[in-house]
């Protein structure tokens, strides 16, 4: 197809349909959002990352005006990395799995406010990775030696633990918690699940009562509300309440363990 | 509130089951003894009232527990947002029911220990009459249909509530289970609770 043909296609689809997008924007940490619209020519399987492309290729909104292409992150474009997460529709969600063709229009993106607004659709997640190393989400292998191979994992515990495993920090199920706000300092549901898988692993358990004490203290499971928005949002299933659960019957094994003292692990 | 946050949580709910949970099955159960007529009403409570160590009893099974739990309760609810506009999820309205049934018991238990317990202190005899007496104003008894169905609410919910808390109920199916379980005590409870505010009447 030469340059002109393909140009010619591409305008006819244009004059087909459009799509208008809706974003709340913000130029800077500290400044005040405002909403802008656009319409991007429709593609067929195009997705939420797809038409924010075609905004940044010709940034003009509806009024006609030319303004600065919109912001936002995107790492694997595959639902694993978490980085695009943003509201979509009113719904926390990543926006590469976000198909156009199953979305109401016009589509409404906005930044997830839990976290702190870098520029537009872009969020500062920093509190998830702290929330991370607070809790030592990581299984202890470093040292000076090579330690040789760890212990197995029985096959039955493997399954669930892996499923646990898919948590990619994405924010989602902090952006749908009541009881994750500014007036608590409620570490959300992500970094608790991340307890229980390391906690769940024969290396990682060395640290489990680090971990328990960790989650028992300032902003821990102690924070959670019982709301389960966390089950019903989290794009890769994570049982999540089932993790807290858990980890409430493990927080009271070791507060007894703690309080009437007893072998340590 | 740092350090003791897990233990201050944690008594939090338990007295929220034993004893002010328990205490409200009981109470609300010599209450229902109001339908047999006010002999039956009067012969029930004055059981209670024949209690030894009454005041004992009171203070450490019921004012310091209730009082406890509904000073720390309020600090929960106020540190607690709501979002079942964007997420209306069945469990998001309890989460929030939980709350505002708490923050209603606390107007409604004031009052109510205020109108019985202190106004028998006070001299008032406590008897079927006095409820009656109470109930001669029917905005009261709109307000005690409500207190009553939120206290059973607070609790029946608080229950499952408190399964989740203490690791009892942990998969998404022994959840549910505890769902059906404890709207079955909420019916039950509630029949109790209402049948004897209209004995009164
Ligand atoms: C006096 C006013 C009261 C207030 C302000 C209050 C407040 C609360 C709040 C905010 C919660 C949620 C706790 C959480 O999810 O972490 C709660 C839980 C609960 N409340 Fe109350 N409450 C009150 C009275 C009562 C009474 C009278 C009972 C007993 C009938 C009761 C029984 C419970 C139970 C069993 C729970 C569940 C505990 C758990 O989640 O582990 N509460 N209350």
């Amino acid at each position: 197809m030469s340059v002109a043909s393909e140009e010619r296609k591409q305008g006819s689809e244009q004059e087909l349909s459009t799509v208008r997008l809706i974003i709340t924007r913000q130029d800077g940490p500290d400044q005040a959002s405002y909403e802008e619209s656009f319409d991007v020519p429709y593609r067929k399987n195009m997705n939420v990352i797809s038409a924010l492309m075609a905004i940044r290729r010709r940034p003009v909104n509806t009024k006609g005006e030319e303004t600065s292409p919109p912001q936002w992150e995107m790492n694997c474009l595959e639902e694993v990395c978490g980085a695009c997460s943003m509201m979509i529709n009113g719904r926390p969600r990543q926006a590469c799995t976000a198909l156009i063709d199953k979305l109401e229009k016009p589509i409404r993106l906005a930044p997830m406010k839990t976290f702190p607004i870098v520029r537009d659709l872009v969020v500062d997640r920093s509190r998830m990775f702290d929330a991370l190393k607070r809790v030592k989400a990581w299984i202890p292998i470093d040292g000076t030696y090579d330690l040789g191979a760890g212990p197995r994992m029985a096959e039955s515990k493997r399954e669930w633990a892996y499923e646990l495993s898919k948590c990619m920090t994405c924010g989602v199920c902090l952006e749908a918690c009541p009881n994750v706000n500014s007036k608590s300092d409620f570490i959300g549901p992500a970094p608790l699940s991340q307890v229980r898988l390391f906690n769940a692993h024969p290396t990682g358990a060395l640290h489990k009562t680090e971990r328990l004490h960790t989650i028992m203290g300032k902003g821990g499971i102690e924070g959670c509300g019982n709301s389960q928005n966390c089950v019903e949002v989290c794009p890769k299933g994570i049982p999540l309440t089932t993790s807290i659960a858990e980890l409430n019957r493990a927080t009271l094994v070791q507060s007894f363990k703690d309080f009437f003292g007893s072998d340590k692990e | 509130m740092a350090d003791n946050d897990f233990a201050r949580h944690r008594w939090h709910s338990l007295l929220g089951v034993v004893p002010v949970g328990l205490f409200l099955i009981v109470h609300l159960t010599v209450n229902y003894q109001a339908t047999d007529g006010p002999g039956a009403f009067n012969q029930a409570a004055s059981f209670m009232e024949s209690l030894p160590f009454l005041l004992f009893l009171e203070v450490i099974l019921i004012y310091l527990p209730i009082l406890f739990h509904g000073i720390y309760g309020i600090f929960i609810a106020f540190t607690a947002t709501s979002n079942v506009g964007r997420f209306g999820f069945f469990r998001n309205w309890m989460y929030l029911l939980q709350r505002i049934s708490g923050l209603f018991l606390v107007i409604f238990i004031a009052w109510h220990v205020w109108e019985t317990r202190i106004a028998m202190a006070l001299g008032t005899a406590l008897s079927y009459d006095m409820m009656a007496n109470i109930f001669s104003n029917s905005w009261m008894v709109v307000f005690y249909i409500a207190g009553v169905l939120a206290a059973v609410f607070h609790f029946s919910n608080g229950l499952w509530s408190f399964c989740v808390h203490w690791g009892i109920l942990a998969t998404p199916r022994a959840q549910k289970i505890g769902t059906y379980a404890t709207a079955v005590i909420f019916v039950l409870l509630g029949y109790v609770g209402i049948s004897a505010v209209f004995a009164f009447i």
